[in-house]
C-alpha cells in the first residue's frame, strides 16, 4: 500500500488556516492538508472519499459516524482531523469488503440488522468495539459487579450500543447479529 | 397489464422464491459502506462545490434585506443565492408551503439563502456572516389548545345514521379527549442533493422516495421540461414520508449550481431538518362511543383538529375510524387549523398513526366501562363490510384472527385483571394491547426487464428502496416469473430514466412495484413464446431454462443476438375500490414495567400479529414490522416536537432534543404473519406492511402503562412525570 497526498479542497485563499496531518487509515499511510475546521468525519468522506462513514447529525447525537481511532470507537464528527496526527483510524471500508465480509458484517446481513443502511457502518464499527470493551472488562452503566468479569449479555450490548441510533428500528436484529458474533468467537 | 378482477390461481401460489426468506441483495454493499448515498457521489462528476443553507429565523413576515457583503468576501466563496433574487418559485401541487423565492416567510427555517464555496467549512462559515432584516408579523396564534376550545362546527367528513340520537340512547357511553404531539421523521440521512446542469438539462443525485413526483415538481418549480430533468436516487437513508416531495435541498442545489456554473451538493444540516422540512402534525381528538348492554357499538364519533399551512389538510387522524369497527350510527369530523408552523404533511401511516393512538385507548376505556376484556370487545365489533356503506365488503379481513392468535401467543389470559395489581419488587407490571388498521392503496407501476445472453435479467424501474427491501422483493419476483435464481437478477432502481413506478409511500410500494415487475416479466415470457411460436401458457420457466414439449432451452439463448427487452406496467381497475375496501389489519400486545418509586417505564416484550395478504419476503417484512413497532414506542414514550407557542417553531430541533428510541429502549419483539392471501389486492395477492407495524403500537404501550399503574394518560407521550402523581401509594 502506498502513501498518498490528498487535500479536502484546494484553499482558494491564503487566509484559510490549514494543517498537514498524517494518518494511517485502514492500514494505509495518508498525508492530508486540511482546513483546521475539518472534522475527522469530513476528512474521511470528502478528503479520502471514504464515504462508508456517515454523517447523520454532525453533532455527536446519532453515532452514524462511528470509527475506531487507535482501537477505541469515537464519533468522528466530534473531533477535528488536526487532532489525529499520527493516529491509526479504521473505518467500515477497513472492516471488510462485499466479497470478503467481516463476521460482524456477515451477521448483520444474516439477521437483517439494518434497513436503509445509513446507520449501519457506524453500528458495525460500534458493535465490534463493544465486544472488545466487554472482553477488556470495561464497565458500563448496567454493569452490576465491578469486581467480576463482565458477562456478554443482552443488557450490556443494548446499553453500550445505545449511542448508535437506527431510525428504521432494526435494534432487535442488530442485537441478534452481535450476539451471534460474540458467541461464535467466545 | 390491467388488473380488472380478483386474481385466480397464479404461479405465486406454488412459488419457490417469492414468499421465501431471502436475505437483502443489497446487504453486502450496505454493511461494507459501499452503497452510495446522495451526498457521496464523488464518482459521478468532477469539480463539485459545496453549498450551505440559511434559514429564516422568524415564523412569518417579510424579508427587508439580506446583506451578503461579508459572506461574499469570505475565503473560498464562489457565489451566494438569496431568496430576494428570485420571484416566489411556483409550487408543485404536492407542496403546501413555498420552498424558495420572494420576500415572504411563512415558517421558521424556511430556506432564504445558500452559500456556495469550495468546501463545507468555508460555506458554513460564510453563511454565518449573512445578516437578514425582517418585518415580523405579530400576534400569530400557534396554540392548538386555544383553537380547540374555540372551535366551531364543521361539515362532517362523513355522517351515517343518527349519531346524536344513538349516543344519547346508548346503554353505555364514553366521551374522551386525547392529545398527540407533532412527530419528526428523523430519518438518519438528512435531505441531500448533488445538482449538475448541462445547458438546460438538469441532473440531480438526491435522496427521494418518489422519483416521478420529484421530477414533476422540479419541472414546475424551476420551469423546466420534464424531459430535461434526470433524478437519480439509488440508495436512500430513510424517509418515512419526509422525502416524498421535492424539498429545499434539491431546489437550492439546482439554483446554486446554475448560479455557480459548477456541480453543487448540499445536505440539510440536522438542526435545519425539523423546521425546514415536513412533520406529522399534532392533534387534539375527541372520541365518543356508545354501546348496547352487550357491548355492540351503536354509535361512534371521532372529531380531530390539526394545524396546517394554508392549503394543507393537517394530520387526518379520523381516517381509520370510518371503517375499523362496526356501528350503525357514525360521525367523523376534521378541523384543519391554519397555522404558520412548518409544513405538516405525511409521515409513516399518515392519519392512522395518530388516530389509532387515540382510538385504541378509547377502545380500552370503553371495554373497561363495559367490564369486558379489551380483546373480546374488539372482536365483538369486527365488521366484514364498510360500516358507512355495507354494499362494499372488505376484500380479505382477518382482524379477529389477529386478536385471538395474538392473545394466545402472548399469554393474554395472564393479564392483571385489575390495574396496578401486579408487582415484582419495585416494579409494577402491566399488559396492554391495541388493534391495528391501515389501508392498502396501490398505484400504477412500471418496469423494464432485459434478458441477457448469459441468462441473467436486468430489472429497471424508478421504484425506490428506502430500507423497505425493494431491491430484494423485486429480484424475487423476477426470479420467480423467469425461473431463475435471485442471483441471476440485477435490480436497478431510483433513476428517472427507468419506467415510472409507484415509488415508496403509503405502504403502496411493495404490492404495486412487484406487480409491475410481474407484468413486465409476463411480457418477456410472451416474447420468448413468440420466438418459439408457441402459446405462452404451454411454456414453463424453471432452472434457467424454458420448457416446452421439446428439449428445454437455456433462457439466455433467446438473447444471443441481442438482449430481449420487455416493458409493461400494472394498472389497477376500479373494482378494487368500488366494490371493496382493501386494508391491512393487526393486533399489538405489550408487557411493560413501571418503577413504583420513580415512574420509569421499561418495556418487557412486544408482539405484533399482522394480516397483510401474501408476505413477499418474511425477512424484510418482519424488519418493516419491528421497525414500525420501534417508531410506535417512540410515539408512546418520548417523541414530541416541542412547539414554541409564542415564536412559532419547533424548539427541540436535533436528535438530542427530539428523542427517538435507542437500543436500550427496545425489548424482545415477536412478529406473527397470518398466512392470508388477498386476491383483490394485486395479481400477487399481496398488500402493504410497512406502515401497519406502527399503527396502534403507541396505544398498546399506553394501555399497558394504565394496566400497570392505574394511571390513565390521554396526552402523549406517556412519560414518568405524568405517571408519577397518580402512582399507587408505596
Amino acid at each position: 500500500m502506498s502513501p498518498s497526498d490528498v487535500s479536502t479542497a484546494p484553499p482558494s485563499d491564503t487566509d484559510i488556516p490549514c494543517s498537514s496531518v498524517q494518518l494511517t487509515v485502514n492500514g494505509t499511510a495518508q498525508t492530508l492538508t486540511v482546513d483546521n475546521r475539518t472534522t475527522l468525519l469530513d476528512a474521511l468522506r470528502e478528503g479520502l472519499h471514504l464515504t462508508g462513514t456517515k454523517k447523520g447529525c454532525d453533532h455527536g447525537q446519532c453515532g452514524a459516524c462511528t470509527v475506531t481511532v487507535n482501537g477505541r470507537r469515537i464519533n468522528s464528527c466530534l473531533s477535528l482531523a488536526v487532532m489525529h496526527d499520527g493516529d491509526d483510524v479504521t473505518t467500515i471500508e477497513g472492516v471488510g469488503t462485499p466479497d470478503a465480509l467481516d463476521p460482524m458484517q456477515a451477521a448483520f446481513v444474516e439477521h437483517d440488522g439494518f434497513q436503509c443502511g445509513y446507520c449501519t457502518p457506524g453500528q458495525i464499527c460500534s458493535a465490534k468495539a463493544v465486544l472488545e470493551e466487554i472482553r477488556q472488562n470495561v464497565p458500563s452503566h448496567v454493569t452490576k459487579n465491578l469486581m467480576e468479569t463482565i458477562p456478554i449479555s443482552e443488557t450490556e450490548i443494548r446499553e453500550r450500543m445505545s449511542g448508535n441510533i437506527c431510525r428504521c428500528g432494526a435494534y432487535a436484529n442488530i442485537l441478534a447479529a452481535i450476539t451471534q458474533v460474540a458467541e461464535g468467537s467466545a | 397489464m390491467k388488473f380488472t378482477s380478483p386474481a385466480t390461481e397464479t404461479i405465486f401460489d406454488t412459488s419457490t422464491v417469492v414468499g421465501k426468506a431471502t436475505h437483502r441483495v443489497d446487504g453486502p454493499l450496505k454493511v461494507s459502506g459501499r452503497a452510495p448515498y446522495a451526498y457521496e457521489r464523488h464518482d459521478v462528476i468532477d469539480g463539485q462545490l459545496v453549498a450551505y443553507p440559511l434559514g429564516a429565523t422568524i415564523a412569518k413576515g417579510r424579508i427587508l434585506s439580506i446583506d451578503t457583503q461579508h459572506a461574499k468576501a469570505a475565503p473560498g466563496v464562489h457565489t451566494i443565492i438569496t431568496t430576494l433574487e428570485y420571484d416566489e418559485l411556483p409550487k408543485d401541487e404536492r407542496n403546501v408551503a413555498s420552498l424558495f423565492g420572494g420576500d415572504k416567510v411563512v415558517h421558521y427555517h424556511q430556506a432564504i439563502a445558500a452559500v456556495v464555496a469550495d468546501s463545507f467549512e468555508q460555506a458554513r462559515a460564510a453563511a454565518n456572516l449573512i445578516t437578514v432584516k425582517y418585518d415580523i408579523e405579530q400576534d400569530l396564534d400557534f396554540d392548538l389548545e386555544r383553537q380547540w376550545q374555540q372551535r366551531g362546527t364543521v361539515e362532517p367528513v362523513s355522517a351515517t345514521g343518527d349519531f346524536a340520537q344513538a349516543f344519547q340512547s346508548a346503554a353505555k357511553t364514553l366521551d374522551r379527549e386525547y392529545r398527540t404531539p407533532g412527530h419528526s421523521h428523523a430519518m438518519m440521512e438528512p435531505h441531500s442533493t448533488l445538482a449538475h446542469w448541462d445547458g438546460d438539462a438538469l441532473t440531480i443525485w438526491t435522496s427521494n422516495q418518489m422519483i416521478a413526483w420529484n421530477r414533476e415538481a422540479l419541472a414546475v418549480t424551476l420551469g423546466l421540461e420534464e424531459d430535461n430533468i434526470r433524478v437519480d436516487s439509488p440508495y436512500i437513508g430513510g424517509g418515512f414520508g419526509s422525502k416524498l416531495f421535492l424539498r429545499s435541498d434539491a431546489v437550492l442545489a439546482a439554483l446554486a449550481s446554475k448560479a455557480s456554473g459548477r456541480p453543487v451538493k448540499l445536505a440539510l444540516p440536522r438542526p435545519f431538518v425539523m423546521n425546514n422540512t415536513t412533520h406529522r402534525g399534532e392533534t387534539i381528538q375527541r372520541i365518543r362511543i356508545g354501546t348496547d348492554a352487550q357491548g355492540h357499538i351503536t354509535a361512534i364519533a371521532h372529531t380531530a383538529m390539526s394545524p396546517t399551512q394554508p392549503g394543507g389538510q393537517g394530520e387526518q387522524a379520523t381516517d381509520q375510524t370510518r371503517q375499523f369497527y362496526a356501528g350503525a350510527n357514525r360521525l367523523i369530523e376534521h378541523h384543519p387549523v391554519e397555522m404558520f408552523l412548518p409544513e405538516s404533511n405525511a409521515m409513516r401511516a399518515p392519519g392512522e398513526a395518530s388516530g389509532l393512538m387515540a382510538l385504541e385507548i378509547a377502545m380500552d376505556e370503553m371495554a373497561e366501562v363495559l367490564d369486558m376484556d379489551p380483546v373480546a370487545f374488539r372482536a365483538l365489533n369486527d365488521t366484514q363490510v364498510d360500516p358507512e356503506n355495507p354494499k362494499r365488503t372488505f376484500s380479505d379481513r382477518n382482524f379477529t384472527r389477529c386478536l385471538s392468535e395474538g392473545a394466545r401467543a402472548f399469554g393474554w389470559h395472564d393479564r392483571p385483571q385489575t390495574p396496578a395489581s401486579r408487582r415484582d419488587g419495585n416494579w409494577l407490571i402491566g399488559m396492554g394491547m391495541a388493534g391495528a388498521y391501515r389501508g392498502s392503496p396501490v398505484l400504477t407501476s412500471g418496469a423494464r426487464v432485459r434478458l441477457q445472453a448469459n441468462g441473467t435479467v436486468i430489472v429497471e424501474t424508478d421504484m425506490t428502496d428506502i430500507g423497505t427491501g425493494s431491491y430484494t422483493i423485486i429480484a424475487q419476483t423476477a426470479a420467480e416469473v423467469m425461473g431463475l435464481p435471485v442471483s441471476a437478477i440485477d435490480v436497478r432502481l431510483g433513476d428517472s430514466n427507468f419506467p415510472r413506478s409507484a415509488g415508496s409511500g403509503g405502504q403502496f410500494g411493495a404490492p404495486s412495484s412487484t406487480a409491475g415487475v410481474y407484468a413486465a416479466c409476463v411480457k418477456l415470457r410472451e416474447m420468448i413464446a413468440q420466438k418459439l411460436q408457441m402459446p405462452e401458457a404451454e411454456l414453463s420457466f424453471s432452472d434457467g431454462a424454458v420448457h416446452s414439449a421439446g428439449e428445454p432451452q437455456l433462457i439466455g439463448t433467446f438473447a444471443t443476438d441481442a438482449e430481449l427487452v420487455a416493458e409493461d406496467k400494472i394498472e389497477f381497475g376500479k373494482f378494487r375500490s368500488d366494490d371493496h375496501i382493501v386494508s391491512t389489519f393487526g393486533a399489538h400486545f405489550v408487557e411493560l414495567r413501571v418503577h413504583a418509586l420513580t415512574g420509569e417505564i421499561r418495556l418487557n416484550r412486544m408482539l405484533a400479529v399482522c394480516d397483510s395478504g401474501r408476505i413477499l419476503n418474511p425477512i424484510t417484512a418482519r424488519s418493516q414490522v419491528i421497525g414500525g413497532m420501534v417508531m410506535g414506542v417512540g410515539a408512546a414514550m418520548m417523541e414530541e416536537m416541542a412547539v414554541d407557542r409564542t415564536q412559532g417553531f419547533f424548539a427541540n430541533h436535533d436528535l438530542a432534543g427530539y428523542e427517538v428510541p435507542v437500543h436500550m429502549d427496545i425489548p424482545s419483539q415477536e412478529v406473527i404473519f397470518l398466512d392470508t392471501l388477498d386476491p383483490v389486492a394485486t395479481p400477487m395477492k399481496a398488500k402493504g406492511i410497512g406502515e401497519l407495524g406502527l399503527c396502534g403500537v403507541a396505544a398498546a404501550v399506553a394501555n399497558a402503562a394504565y394496566n400497570a399503574t392505574g394511571v390513565r394518560l390521554r396526552d402523549y407521550p406517556v412519560t414518568l412525570e405524568k405517571l408519577f402523581p397518580g402512582l399507587p401509594k408505596v
